[in-house]
């Protein structure tokens, strides 16, 4: 395997466990653990593109991941945030129960 | 070499995160993905991406993680999502991970050579960041300051409600 598509293998198994996280844990503080390691499989597919990629040194890749690791702590504080409030209405974090609004 | 290494990091740190039935446990595991996965970006010669990782994911968003796990009391029934949906649930996953790796695999734009080691100084991202790149930092910058705003505002306790 070429060191390229190494990094890209890294990325899809890191992105697929995060997915696993969101898909099959009902923790809503797991959940977003699952979506945080889906945003950093992406950043890593920038990284490994901007670093064996053509034109390396107009920055592009590593210009994204620093705006991408920026928003991801906006939506970590966010996310965190809403979880809280909602434990303090519900007094869990789990996502089935969660569920007033269900038709 | 070090790359497997510290890829075997990262996947087993990942893993262990998501599958640990104790949800400290699970923070400290996502402590040593993020981690493993800064000295990746350090291989790949993205020093600046390294250090960020670790100071923002593993100073600030790990940190925060605790935090509200600290905050929230988390009664013992993990992961008790019926056999059904978790059945569809690990099927999806291994079908995104099968497309991804043999999108990857019979790609033809990954075989040519190597090029050399390119070069992120300091100083030429500060420069890209205050001259190509100064509208999307300034939007950053708002961005950060609404979603620190808004975090705050929505985790605050509420007022009680006058009749």
């Amino acid at each position: 395997m070429t060191p390229l598509s190494s990094c890209l293998m890294l990325s899809a198994l890191l992105f697929s466990v995060g997915f696993a996280g969101v898909l099959m844990r009902r923790n809503a503080i797991l959940i977003l653990i699952g979506i945080e390691l889906m945003l950093n499989a992406a950043n890593l597919n920038f990284i490994a593109f901007w670093r064996y990629g053509s034109a390396p040194e107009a920055l592009t890749g590593v210009m994204f991941v620093i705006f991408s690791i920026g928003v991801a702590a906006a939506e970590a504080a966010v996310g965190l945030a809403l979880i809280i409030s909602i434990y303090r209405h519900r007094k869990t974090t789990q996502i089935d129960r969660i569920n007033s609004m269900r038709g | 070499m070090l790359f497997t290494i510290f890829a075997a990091l990262t996947i087993a740190g990942a893993v262990a995160a998501i599958s640990l039935r104790n949800l400290v446990h699970s923070v400290l595991s996502l402590i040593l993905a993020f981690a493993g996965l800064a000295a990746v970006y350090l291989l790949l010669g993205a020093q600046f991406i390294g250090f960020a990782q670790i100071l923002v994911y593993v100073g600030a968003v790990a940190i925060l993680i605790v935090f509200t796990i600290l905050l929230t009391r988390n009664d013992g029934t993990f992961g008790t999502s019926s056999q059904a949906s978790w059945n569809l649930g690990a099927l999806i996953v291994i079908a995104v991970f099968g497309t991804l790796a043999w999108t990857i695999h019979s790609s033809a734009a990954l075989q040519h050579a190597l090029p050399p080691q390119p070069e992120a100084t300091m100083q030429q991202i500060g420069t890209a960041l205050m001259v190509r790149f100064a509208l999307p930092l300034e939007v950053i910058g708002l961005l950060l300051t609404a979603a620190l705003i808004g975090a705050a505002t929505i985790a605050l306790h509420e007022k009680q409600e006058r009749p």
